[in-house]
């Protein structure tokens, strides 16, 4: 029977230089902390990261309370680790803008909402999306992430861009809860990206702080379908301040 | 400048009604919540995951590690918060299910085009939630001092990048509050301290003065 469960270590033996990985979490909160502690050790290189921003950096606040490490991309950016990232917000996390003027890092902005739907394209099938989020902006005028020419099209009047799929490597998420099968749930706001991540990849990783045995709770509780997941690693626990 | 922002926030309060579901910027915008009306039940938006943001955690008994607002700070939610991912949030703006957005600008045209996302001289930050905000909420209004050292911000057309086309419905200034019409920029209440001519004067497109112009009210 299939066994789901992986070491982090074993989770991550497949990343190899040059990839594209996406990251779940909004400033860092629901990002899976123990799978970016495993790409670190293993020390690949040159990733391709979609995620909404750079996660945080060590000793960056957030709000009143101030973490002593860096959190979620935050540790690939500080070990150097991303040739290209792509997201809705590059301000906060210094390390991005220090890495883009030392000509290491690039960046390519995507409106949180269109990022959402480029991801959820790819998981669900969709050849792309149609949304006026953009019209009149940089957004229709610069190229994207992978540098082609943005479409648009008009509908009864309207003006929309035709955003075309993002589709990654691994994608790595991290349930509040999941059961042993990879069915799962995020709580309150760790939702963020963690939900249409799942699947947008060749290999869906999730690291819940909770591991539940499969019917131990009632199934009506979780949101993603565990057949969006590959591999489970056991061991993340709930953010420390 | 404190009383200033004051005024702004606690005008921009009064425009929502009983029921209505808001998006709240960060910075000045934020702090319109603390001026709603005590008897009519408003719900805040945060883009990052939920309906019904209450208030920054500042004392560590209150503090939930899984709640955040879109600007990472912790915060409190309403009994009546409903948790949502990123897709589902901004579903609920384009969707025009937020009825109005509250941001500040770095420039807003006469036709209502705003340009808040970059700014002069600064390391580009990313516009984040901005642009679905503003391409989808039927109403955009801009709460935010009427010149940024003196240099007018409602102009005849934006010179930096935009934010979202022709968005902007309503902008209220220490001078006054203004609507963005089909054919300019109407000016509905002018506060007391400030003359017509001084209004204009402090703006870089033409102002059309509402016939039924009031006075700008303060508490």
């Amino acid at each position: 029977m299939i066994n789901k469960i992986k070491t982090a270590q074993e989770a991550v033996a497949g990343v190899k230089d040059g990839m594209t990985i996406m990251v779940g979490g909004f400033l860092a909160t629901g990002s899976p902390e123990i799978l970016m502690d495993a790409l670190v050790e293993k020390g690949v290189k040159h990733l391709t990261v979609i995620g909404n921003d750079g996660g945080l950096d060590a000793g960056q606040p957030a709000g009143a309370f101030a973490g002593k490490t860096a959190r979620g991309i935050g540790k690939l950016l500080e070990n150097h680790m991303v040739d290209h990232i792509i997201a809705s917000h590059i301000g906060v996390n210094p390390k991005i803008n220090e890495q883009v003027e030392e000509g290491t890092l690039r960046y390519t902005l995507v409106p949180q909402g269109t990022l959402a739907e480029k991801i959820r394209a790819s998981a669900y099938g969709l050849g792309g999306i149609l949304t006026p989020t953009g019209v009149g902006t940089p957004m229709e005028t610069e190229l994207d992430e992978l540098g082609r020419e943005k479409k648009t099209v008009v509908i009864d009047g309207v003006k929309y861009l035709f955003e075309m799929p993002l589709h990654a490597d691994y994608s790595f998420i991290r349930p509040s809860v999941a059961d042993k099968f990879g069915n799962y749930y995020c709580s309150k706001a760790t939702k963020n990206f963690n939900y249409v991540m799942a699947g947008a990849s060749d290999h869906t990783i999730i690291a819940p702080e909770k591991l539940v045995e499969i019917g131990e709770i009632d199934p009506d509780y979780f949101d993603v379908a565990g057949v969006l997941v590959e591999t489970i690693v056991e061991g993340e626990k709930k953010w420390q301040i | 400048m404190a009383d200033l922002k004051e005024r702004i926030a606690r005008r921009c309060a009064k425009e929502f009604e009983d029921g209505d579901f808001i998006n709240l910027g960060i910075g000045l915008p934020t702090q319109v919540a603390d001026y709603v009306a005590e008897d009519i039940m408003v719900t805040f938006h945060s883009e990052n995951g939920f309906a019904g943001i209450d208030a920054v955690v500042e004392d560590e008994k209150d503090l939930d590690v899984d709640i955040i607002n879109s600007g990472g700070f912790y915060v409190t939610a309403l009994e009546r918060v409903k948790y949502f991912d990123t897709a589902e949030s901004f579903g609920l703006v384009r969707g025009k299910h937020v009825k109005a957005t509250v941001l500040g600008a770095m420039q807003v045209a006469e036709n209502g085009d705003l340009a808040n996302w970059i700014v002069p001289g600064k390391k580009v930050a990313g516009m984040g939630g901005a642009m679905d905000l503003c391409a989808g909420c039927p109403q955009v209004i801009i709460t935010m001092l009427h010149t940024q050292k003196g240099a007018p911000k409602i102009m005849k057309e934006c010179t930096l990048p935009l934010t979202a086309e022709r968005c902007v419905s309503k902008i209220i200034t220490e001078m006054g509050v203004m609507e963005v019409r089909e054919d300019g920029i109407w000016v509905t209440e002018l506060h007391p301290d400030y003359t017509k001519e001084e209004i204009q004067a402090a703006t870089a497109c033409e102002l059309h003065f509402d016939p039924n112009m009031k006075a700008m009210e303060e508490e």
